[in-house]
């Protein structure tokens, strides 16, 4: 099997500060991979790295793209890459407001994707939205409301909905779950777990919370100063840690 | 004989960097086989690593040295995605805890598995009712979540979601620790079936009764001390 995403010795330095450094690894279709560490372990900029938001200064993120087979996305052309960033590839931000459109209904989200991929006709684009919505759990009588008039849970279940419309193979999430209340957390999570399942999708999730990788990831890669101390299956990264950080992460988390 | 699990010379020993570097042995040169169609309860004192041994074959914890094959696949050197598809398909776990998504009903829960790996979403939701049926969990309770359940309660809906799909290797942590004689009845039932289909089992009972009925062979665990093996 051809991986997805083939990760080859990704670094990126702000200045003399390492920010990430040596990262490689491959990612095949419908695995979920978590990455976690602490704030500063250089977890986000890794991702903005493989998304595409971040150049880096060394390495390779080569992407199994439909057309072409596998292709280096650092080495695109600017129009290739947003193409690719607006059908293949999804990205879920820890605040929704980074993700969506603030002064655009909540149709007109989920619909402007499908319009940048080419759907023209409105009553399909409308009937697909409000079709999504309702898969994220949002009533159809709100889709003409604004993201402002929605609560924070509702703004990043929208944000999902406008992110998977186009059917992705690849999304990115960081802090998904971040700054929620436990019990809006749980709905996310169980919600993420079946979409991933039902739509085959790949995923890497940046987080600090090793509860959400324990549910939503099967691998799990554990960074500190900006390299990867430790990666393996997520179960048995958590229970039986090898590095000195992770077990110091595993024995830190409150019981409850 | 046709084994189906196969395990020889597995150590292992844990490092703990955040005291002092301490490295403590706990497992040396163990080594086990398991036929299909047959049931091994695995003995020992409390501490003698009955469940460190039944984490390595499902690979929660990381062998230090030796094999562990289940079918073809020897989980002490395989890639996280294969045993991730090993676990989906052929290797079983009932562990003692139900670990679960808050918030998702019970059938769900037990349809899941059924559910991973494709199988039309009214079979495996009516497989799961079957079985949550006969292990007596009430029909009021199927479309809430475990987690507010009784430890026995909770301990089922685990043996549910662990029988849901006809494993060909299955691994058993006490699971009829907590239950009662109707309900105890039931699971060793269900093992005896799982055992006539072919199903390889490795089993931790306490409960003597349960353990001469459903196992073929006792393996002690202390044999595989370290310092004891040859």
């Amino acid at each position: 099997m051809t991986p997805l995403l083939q990760v080859q010795d990704i670094a990126k330095f702000y200045g003399a500060r390492r920010g990430c450094e040596d990262v490689s690894f491959d990612l095949y279709p419908g695995e979920v991979m978590g990455i976690v560490g602490e704030s500063g372990s250089g977890k986000s900029t890794l991702l903005s790295c493989l998304a595409g938001y971040l150049p880096p200064d060394r390495g390779e993120v080569i992407f199994d793209t439909r057309a072409d087979g596998p292709r280096d996305t650092l080495s695109m052309s600017e129009p290739e890459r947003r193409m690719l960033m607006r059908t293949d590839w999804a990205f879920v931000h820890q605040h929704a407001r980074d993700g969506l459109r603030m002064g655009v209904s909540a149709g007109g989200n989920v619909g402007e994707r499908l319009m940048a991929v080419g759907a023209r006709h409105y009553g399909d684009i409308r009937d697909q939205a409000v079709d999504w919505l309702g898969r994220v759990e949002i009533a159809a009588d709100r889709v003409d409301d604004k993201p402002q008039a929605f609560s924070g849970g509702m703004q990043q279940r929208l944000q999902i909905a406008r992110n998977l419309v186009t059917g992705p193979r690849l999304v990115f999430m960081d802090e998904p779950t971040g700054g929620l209340d436990v019990s809006v957390q749980a709905r996310l999570l169980d919600l993420l777990r079946g979409l991933v399942r039902e739509m085959g999708l790949s995923a890497i999730i940046v987080t600090h919370d090793l509860a959400v990788v324990r549910l939503l990831a099967d691998r799990l890669m554990v960074m500190k100063d900006g390299r990867v101390v430790e990666d393996g299956l997520t179960d048995q990264v958590l229970d039986d840690p090898q590095h000195g950080y992770t077990q110091l992460l595993v024995s830190s988390v409150l019981q409850v | 004989m046709d084994a189906m699990i196969e395990i020889e010379g597995l150590g292992k020993s844990f490092t703990l960097h955040n005291q002092g570097g301490a490295v403590i042995p706990v497992m040396a040169g163990a080594h086990l086989l398991v036929a299909r169609g047959e049931c091994v309860a695995l003995t020992g004192t409390s501490g003698a690593g009955k469940s460190t041994l039944m984490r390595m074959i499902y690979g929660n914890y990381r062998a230090s040295s030796g094999r562990i094959m289940v079918g073809e696949t020897d989980i002490a050197r395989a890639a996280p995605r294969e045993i991730i598809a090993l676990r989906r398909e052929v290797l079983g776990y009932v562990s003692q805890f139900l670990r679960v998504v808050p918030r998702v009903p019970t059938r769900e829960v037990v349809a899941e598995p059924l559910l991973t790996l494709g199988v039309e979403r009214p079979e495996a939701i009516a497989r799961a009712e079957a079985l949550l049926a006969r292990l007596n969990i009430p029909q009021a309770l199927w479309s809430l979540s475990p987690t507010t359940f009784s430890g026995g309660e909770q301990q089922r809906v685990n043996i549910a979601r662990g029988f849901a799909h006809a494993f060909p290797a299955l691994l058993l942590d006490e699971p009829t620790a907590s239950l009662d004689a109707a309900n105890r009845e039931v699971v060793m039932g269900l093992i005896e079936e799982a055992k006539a289909r072919g199903a390889a089992i490795i089993g931790i009972f306490h409960d003597e009764a349960a353990r001469a009925r459903v196992c073929d062979r006792e393996v002690d665990v202390g044999a595989f001390a370290p310092g004891r093996a040859a």
